[in-house]
């Protein structure tokens, strides 16, 4: 399930001001008895995407399992930035072991755990879009096919960031990597290639697939909250910018997050034993040039002039998840009944004015 | 109780034996029977508490192994060949960890070209990731060896393959002595594991490690080895002790009185070996031999000091190290290397078995005789079949597009070679 719908009011942005809310409706990360899953000292960079998801993410699960929760990690920029010899983030049991085992090394986990009869104490797998769709996928589908009892969190900033910036099965067509460079004809990364893991772990027929952004991060903790009630296993795939990788300002990494929901680039949905069952419906829908402009990754797109061929071959991507989950389909069924009229489709920006806007209610 | 058994059936019995929690595995042959017999223990209920995970490669094999161990659980798997260089880079993660895994290897060639019979190269491709490598040479020794591996393991922290040869010991079935469980409970204490994750006192287990103290980790996987030293021995003593069998222990000498000439080798060709010396004592030639039963730690002093006494040793080897020779003797000429002061014994490296050509006891009388006769050179193939080598030799030298050397070869040596029926 999403977020339960809040209805408020805020000036320029979608963000949730917790102050506002009933105590039941805030955000964990509003309270103080948090857990702090990924405390303070850690070396991601500024707005770092990973590090706010990983956060919110665990420290939900943390919640959902009362603090009995053990981690297994990708190597990754998320292993490296928070255990710096010998100090650690981590405030709960965390084991990394290798860049492609972290399914197989959760799985060992909760089978440790079964035959201890500990099946009280729950098991979160987590990496990057690399550890996760390419080195680790062989780990990540037989975890899913055996149905473990392991939530696998994947942390998408599309490319190999740790290492450099270099591409990945993960990576958008045209964006500009190391190994992508914008160069030559036609710069970046290529059309055609790449996987959806979501789709793949749908495949599966796993209990839970749900994809999140950075963006709603009240949505990710709903998610994650959904995903631990379950047994079996879970997918949950966050969409984290990366100021680094991307050529972002460290202020931007929501509001871009934010744009590539509510411009079809990445469908934010959930679905249970490999079918779709709720989709976050884009609210006012942003052209992907919207999203594309703010990230270096992308400045080839535009320089001199836009490469107006290339841009509409993205937006085709993005119509067509559009189409394919429905994210426009809510505004018949009152997904977003609190945007004003006029206002909604085709709108680049959130307004200025105060309006109304918010989650709007599954139909 | 006495019963006749297949070795792998014996292994997996062992395994059984010492409530294994977790085991993991990925089919390669000739390691299967002893997993299948396994999966057939924990799904009829008989072996329990213990999970039983099919995985998808022998990666994550080590991988779920490396979970559950760190998890406290008792982890277990086997491989071979192929599945142990899959999982090399799991191997070096559960020693560096210090998860005290035991995996049963079926030693088996590694390709290419493919062969599934065994040799030792899988084992010794393996000999520096950290784990300790203890070698069969019966299925009742490989059976023992298990119940001594979990000791041994959880002591350290460190974990423990115990190699026996493919095939040879692994599909043979062999009048084995198994053990009753209260023995084996008794021998097998529960794992209380050195390091464990749990919520009640988070621990990080695998954080990055930078210039500053990565030596000092990775000393501490060799301290352990140092350890293993004295600690195999004793487990040896408390094991015949509790069973009444002499089994497992550093090294295995057999007729090393007076002996001029010593074999040493590892794993099931002992057998071979000792019978071949055996014969050659009755015709009054002084040779013995000499088992190396644990391989990783390497007993340096204790070789040392068996074959100091020695005029030669012959190092009969089923791996290559391809470009210098053997991987055994270059550990044995360290041994002898401090002996040097007072003349050496003259090490010779026979690489000898691999692919599963069999070791013949004429082969090695014949190898013997010049050993002895100092005919022996610094590096012998056994066996080696000259001619065929040579037509390839020069099949390469006359053209340089003379295609795979595997199906050339086997054109000579084949059904092709044979001519027309």
């Amino acid at each position: 399930m999403r977020a339960p719908a809040i209805r408020y009011y805020q000036t320029g942005s979608f963000a949730v001001g917790n102050r506002l809310l009933d105590p039941d409706q805030r955000a964990l990360q509003a309270e103080e008895q948090r857990s702090n899953t990924i405390t303070c000292g850690h070396r991601a960079c500024q707005g770092c995407g990973e590090a706010l998801g990983a956060r919110y993410a665990l420290d939900a699960a943390m919640r959902a399992t009362g603090g009995r929760l053990i981690a297994a990690n990708a190597t990754g920029c998320l292993e490296v930035f928070s255990t710096p010899y010998p100090e650690s983030s981590w405030q709960l049991p965390w084991l990394h072991s290798l860049f492609g085992n972290a399914p197989a090394v959760a799985t060992g986990i909760a089978a440790a755990l079964r035959a201890k009869g500990r099946e009280d104490i729950r098991v979160v797998g987590q990496g990057g879009d690399g550890g996760t769709v390419d080195i680790g996928f062989a780990c990540l589908s037989g975890m899913f096919e055996r149905n473990d009892d392991v939530l696998y969190i994947c942390y998408d900033n599309e490319a190999y960031m740790n290492t450099g910036v270099q591409r990945s099965g993960a990576t958008p067509p045209a964006a500009r990597t190391t190994t992508t460079p914008a160069a030559g004809p036609e710069p970046g990364n290529v059309f055609g290639q790449g996987k959806s893991a979501p789709l793949i772990a749908m495949a599966h027929e796993i209990p839970y697939v749900a994809t999140a952004t950075v963006a709603e991060l009240r949505d990710l903790e709903a998610k994650v909250q959904t995903a631990m009630a379950l047994r079996g296993a879970r997918y949950l795939h966050v969409f984290v910018p990366c100021p680094l990788g991307w050529g972002s300002a460290s202020k931007d990494t929501i509001r871009i997050a934010r744009l590539a929901k509510e411009s079809g680039i990445f469908p934010v949905f959930e679905a249970r034993d490999g079918e779709v069952t709720d989709v976050s419906p884009i609210r006012r829908q942003v052209p992907v040039e919207e999203y594309l402009r703010p990230q270096q990754r992308f400045a080839h797109l535009f320089k001199p002039e836009p490469h107006t061929e290339v841009i509409a071959r993205i937006q085709a991507g993005a119509d067509r998840n559009i189409r394919r989950f429905g994210l426009l389909d809510g505004r018949g069924r009152g997904h977003d009944e609190h945007t004003p009229a006029g206002r909604g489709h085709g709108a680049h920006a959130p307004g200025p004015d105060g309006e109304r806007v918010g989650e709007g209610s599954p139909a | 109780m006495l019963r006749q058994l297949e070795g792998s059936r014996a292994v997996a019995e062992a395994v059984a034996l010492c409530r294994p929690e977790v085991i993991c595995a990925y089919p390669i042959s000739p390691q299967t029977h002893i997993v299948e017999a396994l999966a057939g223990l924990v799904k009829s209920g008989e072996l329990a508490p213990c999970e039983f995970v099919n995985v998808e490669s022998e990666f994550a094999a080590m991988s779920v192994a490396i979970g559950a161990s760190a998890t406290g659980a008792r982890a277990y798997t086997a491989t071979a060949s192929q599945g142990l260089l899959y999982m090399a880079e799991a191997l070096y993660n559960a020693s560096g960890l210090g998860l005290p895994v035991v995996m049963t290897v079926a030693n088996r060639a590694i390709g290419a070209p493919i062969n599934i019979w065994n040799d030792h190269s899988d084992a010794m491709s393996q000999r520096d990731c950290g784990w300790i490598q203890l070698y069969a040479e019966s299925n009742q020794e490989a059976l023992d060896l298990h119940l001594q591996a979990f000791v041994l393991a959880e002591a350290l922290s460190t974990p423990v393959m115990v190699c026996m040869d493919g095939f040879i010991l692994t599909h043979a079935v062999e009048r084995v002595d198994v053990p009753d469980q209260e023995a084996v409970d008794a021998f097998v204490p529960p794992f209380q594991p050195r390091q464990v994750l749990d919520p009640d006192e988070p621990v990080t287990i695998g954080a990055m490690v930078g210039p500053e103290a990565f030596m000092e980790v990775r000393y501490l996987a060799h301290a352990k080895q140092l350890r293993a030293l004295e600690l195999i021995p004793r487990i040896a003593a408390d094991f015949q002790e509790a069973f009444g069998r002499d089994s497992g222990g550093l090294l295995r000498p057999y007729r090393m009185e007076d002996a001029e000439t010593v074999v040493v080798a590892l794993g099931s060709v002992l057998g071979t070996v000792k019978d071949t010396v055996d014969e050659l004592r009755e015709e009054g030639v002084r040779v013995g031999v000499l088992g190396l039963t644990s391989f990783r730690p390497f007993p340096l002093a204790a070789v040392r000091e068996a074959l100091v006494r020695a005029r030669r040793v012959v190092v009969l080897e089923k791996a290559l190290a391809v470009g210098i020779g053997g991987p055994v003797s270059a550990n044995v000429h360290m041994a002898l290397a401090e002996a040097s002061a007072g003349g050496a014994p003259r090490c010779c490296t026979v690489i000898a078995g691999l692919g599963g050509r069999p070791i013949t006891k004429a082969s090695l009388r014949a190898l013997l005789a010049d050993a002895v006769a100092d005919r022996l050179e610094p590096l012998t193939f056994l066996d080696l079949d000259w001619g065929v080598v040579n037509r390839e030799l020069e099949r390469m030298g006359a053209s340089p597009t003379s295609g795979p050397h595997a199906e050339n070869i086997l054109r000579d040596v084949g059904p092709v070679a044979a001519g027309p029926v």
